[in-house]
């Protein structure tokens, strides 16, 4: 596999080199691995942190900024962050009105950002914590793991960030959030494998003619596989996957969303398809994002999101976001 | 068996041969993972021994118990995943639980590593045969009552038991039936932890 690098054990540290030098507008310590917004700590503003293996750009480092998170601490590639990088960044952004975690549900993430919270604690910062779980392709139960953080994650960063810059408390914005989650739930499809740097090769073999049903955003193969299916086809497949989960009795946002591999051409194809699918279920669309947000390195495929929003959250879905990743309203 | 105590001069060699093993085994980790993880097993495990070897060997901490509370305290900053803190929680608690003494015993080598491996399934929340680390640690923990060599053999036992096992823990599970048929990265890199235990006895 061809990659755009240096040498794997750089990758990571190469990309935070690369934000500093297009985003003047963050603070990116290269060393330490923390993005935070170059006005943080904001006066009279609850902070929202969030971290996660990298291999997801723009997640999560993509969506620091007004409206969106505070900070940003990106692991190793498809790897937790450490406890050291969230308190640090913990600590910058707080402004004394408590940092609020956002925490995709893997044991890895969880792990570290339970210890972080302790050790944040600790030093004084009041901190919060909610987990994004919205993967229906996992069978969830009390002995396994539970379902995976995905999709949804951009439309908590983004609902919530909102709901901070507004001025509420950390209750309210952690209400908000956890409301997002419980309204959220994601499938994903994959038309090809990854290839971490330290690899260099798919991390698992997907024959041609074939798609993977269910997959995660971290090249771990899927639940199912099937012969290759048209994009009407996968619509079908992936919207009534949620929909068998979550029955929307209001609009709902939709993310479609590439993997990192799929062209706009296609995923603009797959979200009309999403679209007729939604119609002829009878749930009604809000508003609709189109791109490459929660991708997997170069993983070709889609996922779909769908979170149901009342007006409060509609509301803060459309207030204004200054981002490298998601920007709009300004 | 003679019970003779182990300094901490003997912990670090233990770390140190730990990090070799890892260093040794690392593709191999780094193979089983991508089965039926992330690919990644290998390398973190890799990087995070690598830091340990660099700490100790800088600043040799003066018993056993410090020597592994150190080291977990290291996985856990450099690690990242799920087996930072597993493993990082393993070796702080098992070098809390020796406390000061400059040197220690197998048998409460043994009571260390339990009370490591107790923490390890709180914070994890495995039971044995969910497919993960505790597989070969339980078994490697309670075999050391026998030698070391005994213990190694055990846990690397129970690293290939968990070939049939299907996935309760960690990303394994999202794959359900699809994680049988596949040893368990983090079962094969803590059977390197009681490998290394009986190499630096010998």
């Amino acid at each position: 596999m061809r990659m755009l690098i240096n040498v794997a054990e750089t990758v990571v540290a190469d990309a935070l080199r690369g934000m500093a030098a297009a985003h003047p507008e963050l603070v990116v310590d290269v060393a330490n691995r923390v993005i935070v917004r170059r006005d943080a700590p904001v006066a009279g503003k609850v902070a929202l942190l969030s971290g996660g293996g990298s291999g997801h750009e723009p997640l999560h480092g993509g969506f620091v900024g007004p409206g969106m998170l505070d900070a940003a601490c990106p692991g190793e590639v498809f790897t937790s962050p450490v406890p050291d990088q969230m308190v640090r960044a913990a600590t910058a952004v707080d402004a004394g009105r408590g940092v609020l975690f956002v925490v995709k549900n893997y044991t890895g993430d969880v792990l570290n950002f339970r210890m972080a919270a302790e050790l944040a604690e600790d030093e004084g910062v009041q901190v919060a914590s909610v987990l994004v779980d919205d993967d229906v392709a996992v069978r969830d139960s009390t002995f396994t793991a539970g379902r995976r953080g995905t999709g949804a994650t951009l439309f908590v960063e983004k609902i919530a960030g909102a709901a901070a810059e507004e001025g509420m408390p950390l209750e309210r914005v952690e209400a908000v959030a956890r409301k997002v989650v419980a309204s959220s739930r994601s499938f994903g499809v994959a038309l090809s494998a990854c290839s971490t740097p330290a690899k260099g090769s798919p991390t698992f073999d997907l024959p041609p003619g074939e798609l993977e049903l269910g997959v995660g955003i971290h090249g771990e193969p899927g639940r199912e596989r099937r012969a290759m299916m048209t994009s009407h086809e996968i619509a079908d497949f992936a919207v009534d996957a949620i929909l068998e989960d979550l029955r929307p009795r209001l609009p709902v946002l939709v993310l479609v969303n590439g993997m990192g591999a799929t062209p706009l051409l296609e995923l603009y194809g797959f979200g009309a398809e999403v679209h007729r699918v939604l119609d002829e279920r009878g749930v009604s669309v809000a508003r609709t994002l189109v791109g490459n947000y929660v991708t997997s390195l170069d993983m070709a495929g889609c996922s779909v999101t769908l979170c149901q929003v009342d007006e409060e959250l509609l509301r803060l879905w459309d207030a204004p976001v200054a981002t490298a990743g998601l920007r709009w309203g300004r | 068996m003679v019970d003779t105590g182990f300094d901490a001069g003997f912990f670090v060699r233990w770390m140190v041969a730990a990090a070799g093993l890892v260093e040794q085994e690392a593709g191999r980790l780094t193979e089983l993972d991508s089965a039926i993880g992330d690919a990644d097993h290998g390398t973190n495990m890799q990087r995070g021994f690598a830091a340990v070897v660099k700490t100790l060997e800088s600043e040799p901490p003066a018993t056993p118990g410090a020597v592994l509370v150190t080291a977990g305290r290291q996985l856990i900053s450099t690690v990242g995943g799920a087996s930072g803190p597993l493993y990082g929680t393993l070796l702080r608690r098992a070098g809390k639980s020796l406390g000061e003494a400059s040197e220690v015993t197998v048998a409460e080598l043994q009571a260390g590593l339990r009370a490591g491996v107790e923490s390890v399934r709180e914070l994890g929340g495995a039971a044995p045969g969910d497919k993960t680390m505790v597989d070969a640690l339980l078994p490697g923990v309670e075999a050391l009552g026998t030698s070391l060599d005994a213990a190694a053999g055990a846990a690397e036992e129970g690293a290939l038991a968990t070939v049939p096992m299907r996935a309760q823990k960690g990303r394994a599970s999202y794959l359900g039936e699809r994680s049988i048929g596949h040893q368990d990265p983090g079962a094969t890199s803590s059977a390197l932890l009681f490998a290394a235990l009986a190499e630096v006895a010998r």
